[in-house]
């Protein structure tokens, strides 16, 4: 009887559960892969003067004979514009290297101050939490003109510093990299802490006491249990920082000058002031392998861990 | 007389308002097992995180082995603890477990080897030195977190609730094999339950705390047989009293038991006078039909009965009302002919009394 009835229940329920599985599908695709393919579609394309500015254009109903003149229009000349150019090059390095900078700054910052909010009493958690996620009620653009007045040469923190003594010449880090590398590392921060908070949060606090019974000291306990057992925390917090740095746009046209390259700019410039859409969707298509080689690392590595474990 | 072990002169502290230990005095002798035993919230796992020197006292001193441990952090005392929860280290092996304390201790990588070949044997764990935590069942990790604890030779061991995670069956076993590595290896055990049977089964010396405080010392006879006080007679097994004035008569002290009954006490009874209640273990009260001799002399009727394998539980109302608990043990076949309905007389022999003050 009671197999009868499950049977009778089991196509819809399969179907249902099924349907749950394809709409995230759906939505990856319809959001992010084929805007992807789009974007290589572009890529592979070659600039010309109109609307829009590149070409081969496929108009559904064109006929096969149109399409395969189209796809003989493809050329690659864009990335071999990207490789030749050493500035594509700089752009990429330079924005990796603030990237990676900026990573190891809010990794600094936010690993105390996640350790500090995961130990706070279990109360005050969860204002601590909101509270160091409180300046994304401010928009995003105010903050990073906030920090222009900061930190410009007659800025507040040149006024404080020289009213202290401190220094007798205001510093210059409006507009230059070191700018870029501090709007980067506070607009940043909060996507270091939430990941860190969430595994250290987990922890089971007898641990460390347990390490401190048998005899190591606070720093031995911490190097040799809270660090390893929140590396995965690491991990994700410096992907969630990292990944949308390198391509960070808004931060280096604001706080940055001419001279300080980075990708997200380059992209720009070809797209708008250049009017070349192949080339911007060549350094984008570029910029996104580039990152999928951190990413995949992860992946494995999660996976072998948890093979690993089994 | 060796010198204690563990010297704890009037030991306080306080979280707020409450009095979690409450000037505490306690001496361990070395080689000892010694139970904490209270419910939850006597101040008894404060007091042993005091001895662990995960906090500091508010007042008093704490000597180990004669020395004293003000401002003494936890990793430098040569006590070790075993967690209730275990606390082995999720990402490593139970070798590296068991060799972390050792490690810090700065041993060399061959005597750690041979150190922790040892406690795996002796915590019957062989061949399991590679496996993690979470690949082991909760007996097994029970048995490494004692191994762990070990590992460094500690002078004090202190457990908490040991056996709490474990079943019935495994509880029995493990307690006895605590009992075994503790006489092996001589180190001094300080066990901290809420459960008397964990408590009486494995201490030789029990300190029964209550609300921060040592309600009483002694071997778990003595507090079963002569607790002192109403509490330390109700938390540690059960007990039937009785309402009663304490009087002198002659130079001899007797208890005059509500309802007329007049028994003669013991020399040791503590010295009260007055109201006091009269207490008598179940296992302790004469149960019959028959109105047989002066020991049996309150009336009433059984109204439940538990047949517990090892022993019979029966309670019985008496007709003014009180109710009453009787156990026998059930190798006497008598058992058998008290049931449900009976109307019963109980009773107690003026020996199987203790005399609580009220």
């Amino acid at each position: 009887m009671q197999n009868n009835a499950a049977a009778g229940a089991g196509l819809p329920a399969r179907l249902g559960r099924r349907l749950v599985l394809i709409v995230p599908y759906v939505w990856l695709i319809l959001f992010f892969a084929l805007p992807f393919l789009i974007v290589v579609k572009i890529s592979l394309s070659v600039q010309r003067d109109g609307r829009p500015p590149y070409e081969p254009v496929f108009e559904l109903g064109d006929g096969l004979v149109a399409l395969w003149g189209g796809l003989q229009k493809f050329s690659t000349e864009s990335y071999a514009a990207i490789f030749a150019d050493r500035i594509y090059a700089d752009a990429y390095l330079s924005s990796l290297w603030i990237a990676a900078l900026a990573t190891l700054c809010t990794l600094a910052i936010g690993y105390p101050l996640a350790l500090a909010i995961a130990r706070a009493p279990r109360r005050w958690r969860p204002l601590l939490i909101v509270l160091a996620v409180a300046p994304f009620w401010t928009s995003f653009l105010i903050r990073i003109y906030a920090w222009i007045v900061i930190l410009k040469d007659e800025g507040l923190l040149n006024h404080a510093l020289i009213s202290a003594g401190l220094i007798a010449e205001p510093l210059h880090i409006y507009a230059t990299q070191w700018a870029v590398l501090i709007g980067i590392v506070y607009s940043y921060l909060p996507f270091m802490i939430l990941p860190l908070y969430n595994a250290l949060e987990k922890q089971d606090e007898a641990l460390v006491e347990a390490a401190l019974d048998l005899g190591a000291t606070p720093f031995a306990a911490f190097r040799q249990i809270t660090w390893p057992l929140s590396v995965r925390g690491v991990i994700a917090g410096c992907l969630l920082v990292f990944i949308p740095a390198v391509g960070e746009y808004v931060i280096p046209d604001l706080l940055g000058s001419s001279d300080v390259l980075m990708i997200g700019r380059t992209l720009w410039d070809e797209f708008s002031t250049a009017r070349n859409w192949p080339g911007a969707a060549a350094v984008a298509t570029v910029l996104l392998v580039v990152l999928l080689a951190p990413i995949t690392a992860y992946q494995r590595s999660q996976l072998q861990r948890k093979g690993a474990g089994r | 007389m060796p010198a204690p072990l563990v010297q704890l002169a009037g030991v306080s502290k306080h979280y707020g308002d409450v009095r979690a230990v409450d000037s505490v005095t306690l001496e361990l002798e070395p080689g000892e097992f010694f139970a904490l035993l209270g419910p939850s919230g006597c101040g008894k796992t404060s007091l042993m995180r005091l001895v662990a020197g995960f906090e500091t006292p508010d007042a008093g001193r704490i000597l180990l082995d004669g020395q004293d441990m003000q401002g003494v952090p936890p990793y430098r005392r040569p006590v070790n603890m075993m967690f209730q929860s275990y606390a082995l280290f999720p990402h490593m092996s139970v070798e590296r477990n068991i060799a972390f304390g050792l490690a810090q201790q700065g041993m060399s990588k061959g005597d750690i080897a041979t150190r922790v070949a040892e406690m795996l044997r002796l915590v019957k764990l062989e061949g399991y030195g590679a496996r993690r935590p979470e690949q082991l069942s909760g007996g097994q990790k029970q048995r490494v977190a004692l191994a762990r604890a070990l590992a460094p030779r500690p002078k004090l061991l202190l457990l908490d609730e040991p056996l709490a995670a474990l079943d019935r069956k495994l509880r029995e076993e493990t307690q006895f094999e605590l009992m075994q590595v503790q006489r092996d290896l001589g180190i001094t055990f300080m066990l901290v339950t809420h459960d008397q049977d964990e408590a009486m089964g494995m201490a030789q010396r029990i300190a029964l705390m209550r609300a921060g405080q040592i309600e009483q010392i002694g071997d778990a006879r003595a507090i079963y047989e002569r607790p002192r006080t109403l509490f330390a007679a109700e938390f540690i097994g059960e007990i039937n009293l009785f309402e009663g004035e304490a009087v002198q008569i002659d130079g001899a002290r007797f208890a005059i038991v509500q309802g007329g009954r007049r028994i003669a006490l013991a020399e040791d009874d503590s010295p009260v006078t007055g109201s006091v209640l009269i207490a008598v273990r179940p296992e302790r009260m004469v149960m019959s039909h028959l109105h047989a001799g002066s020991a049996a002399e309150f009336e009433g009727t059984i109204t439940e009965m538990a047949w517990l394998g090892d022993l019979t539980i029966w309670r019985v109302r008496l007709d003014d009302g009180r109710l009453l608990r009787v156990s026998r043990s059930n190798a006497d076949v008598a058992n058998a002919v008290f049931t449900r309905g009976d109307r019963v007389f109980v009773g107690f022999d003026a020996h199987s009394v203790r005399v609580l003050p009220k």
